[in-house]
């Protein structure tokens, strides 16, 4: 049985320290939604999300009352729309009018996000992963809350540069068709590498076909509650600070998996994975930033910051690991820049570069993420961001991401807004000298050395 | 059996319990456990109570104690205990 002291504690973590389940996560498969005809594929996408997630927000919110933990999100992932409209889809307003099915179906069950308009050309474009890439301008800017991604390397298979080169153009072009609104439409999309199959996070999640029909993921958050138990290690050794953060992501995947076993066997529908994912909010203590600077960083961006994560994303995985058998999807901790207070301060003073922050994602759990830059910036320049990024996680055989926002018509030193979760940003210089010649080559990186294990 | 955890946080005052306990018995709600003790200088009391047979009308009960929390001034919770036993227990 409980004592009132445990009580305490977990009560304390929830209503002062922001613990909260990310999301509840349902990933439907849609393989069996496949047609030839444009108008089937989009009833069969509709009617099977509807019919399989009609009760998720109910479920998400019965357990959040009984449990007294808040659920923030309820979310859907789908297969890569780029694999479901294939076979229907001959030009990219076709794809469009699958993100409108998704969108509607999303919005008729009332979850938060639906991710999955994807397509995975880690080696190279089939014309439907094209055309679903082309069309992202027009699905991005006509949908509401349809997610997007596309996973352009990995490290069986090297960097699909043909890919990366056009979303270069199509980042641009997102951006330019949501610019009434702070080019908004980027928040929506992410370019991987070694995307995993399996995270219910946004604006990645996608359920991929090495997932069953249909299955409950939960990603679980809580920088917050790191934070405040890390005032305990002032002062303290590394290895008093290393246990005061697994001990604590333990706790906090505890949780999560009381919470995905329950929704699952509420729903009828398989446990997935728990993502443990230290997911800041632009709340105040609800910060990465904040957690590195109590390891002892005067901001967040000094010297010390990427050994300081490095430290911090390990203690959460070995933490969550021995909570949860199945911890999956990006497990670590997120450094989006405008969802996270510390790291807004850290960007707006200069400590924060873009630069030591590709460092940063060397052992962060994804990537560059929610950055905001010049409007300005070239297709080539994103597209070079994309390849460095890439680059390092195929070589380092890791999950890595680039969301940034090229918010038209801003520049450096302006804010960008994004609103509720997604924050505000100050946008940030990008070094713009010419790289055209590397990523106009055609073709693709070659699999790094490491990857010839069979 | 199935167990919830009420806790009551706040200023101590007269008949907290009482009031509690009140409306747990027009429920039919048994009171396994309970015990009090002040952390960081405010009233901390848990109850352990038996919700066998009330799995439809959970919610009800959390957000009529959480009424009662507000009218008496303190925060009253109603939490199914697995939340604690599965974050502080191996």
């Amino acid at each position: 049985m409980p004592n009132i002291m445990e009580v305490h504690e977990t009560n304390k973590m929830i209503e002062q320290e922001k613990l909260d389940v990310r999301t509840i996560t349902m990933g439907i498969s849609l393989l069996d939604c496949i047609s030839d005809n444009l108008q089937t594929v989009c009833d069969n996408v509709y009617k099977k999300i509807v019919s399989y997630a009609k009760d998720l927000v109910v479920t998400g919110e019965n357990i959040e009352k009984e449990f007294g933990i808040p659920i923030v999100n309820k979310r859907i992932t789908v297969t890569p729309i780029a694999l479901v409209g294939a076979s229907a889809c001959k030009t990219t307003d076709d794809f469009v009018q699958i993100a409108k099915a998704l969108d509607k179906a999303a919005r008729e069950v009332g979850v938060d996000l639906i991710g999955g308009y994807t397509a995975l050309v880690s080696k190279s474009m089939t014309q439907a992963d094209e055309l679903l890439i082309r069309s992202l301008p027009q699905a991005l800017s006509q949908t509401q809350i349809v997610c997007s991604s596309v996973n352009v390397g990995s490290t069986k298979t090297g960097i699909d540069m043909d890919a990366v080169r056009l979303l270069g153009t199509v980042i641009k072009d997102i951006a330019q068709e949501t610019k009434d609104n702070d080019s908004y439409g980027c928040v929506k999309f992410v370019a991987f590498c070694n995307a995993p199959d399996d995270n219910p996070f946004m604006a990645g999640g996608f359920h991929g076909v090495s997932e069953g029909d249909a299955v409950i993921h939960v990603g679980i958050s809580g920088p917050g509650v790191v934070s405040r138990a890390l005032d305990e290690a002032q002062g303290k050794d590394f290895e008093f600070l290393c246990e005061t953060i697994k001990r604590t992501a333990f706790k906090i995947t505890r949780v999560g998996q009381l919470v995905a076993q329950e929704a699952a066997q509420r729903l009828g529908v398989p446990f997935g994975i728990i993502d443990l994912s230290l997911a800041p909010t632009p709340a105040v203590g609800d910060s990465v930033g904040e957690v590195l600077e109590k390891i002892g960083l005067a901001q967040v961006g000094a010297p010390g910051t990427t050994a300081a994560l490095a430290l911090l994303n390990d203690q959460v995985k070995k933490g969550g690991i021995m909570a949860s058998s199945y911890v999956g999807g990006l497990s670590g901790a997120f450094i989006p820049v405008s969802e996270d207070s510390n790291m807004i301060a850290a960007a707006a003073s200069g400590c924060l570069t873009i630069e030591k922050l590709e460092a940063m994602t060397c052992v962060c759990s994804v990537g560059l993420d929610m950055i905001a830059i010049p409007g300005e910036t070239t297709a080539e320049t994103i597209a070079g961001i994309i390849a460095d990024e890439s680059a390092i996680g195929m070589i380092n055989q890791k999950t890595t991401a680039v969301r940034i926002i090229p918010v038209v018509g801003k520049t450096v030193g302006q804010m960008a807004n994004f609103g509720g979760l997604m924050g505000y940003a100050p946008i940030i210089p990008v070094n713009h000298t010419d790289c055209s010649a590397f990523v106009n080559r055609k073709g693709r990186i070659p699999a790094p050395v490491h990857s010839f294990k069979n | 059996m199935k167990k919830a955890i009420i806790s009551v946080v706040g200023q101590d005052t007269v008949g907290i319990i009482a009031r509690v306990c009140t409306y747990l018995a027009s429920r039919q709600i048994n009171v396994r456990d309970i015990s009090q003790t002040i952390i960081d200088g405010y009233f901390n009391m848990m109850m352990i109570v038996d919700v066998s047979d009330i799995d439809d009308e959970f919610n009800d009960i959390v957000q009529d104690l959480d009424a009662i929390g507000t009218e008496i001034g303190v925060k009253i919770r109603c939490q199914r205990e697995e939340i604690f036993t599965k974050m502080h227990r191996l």
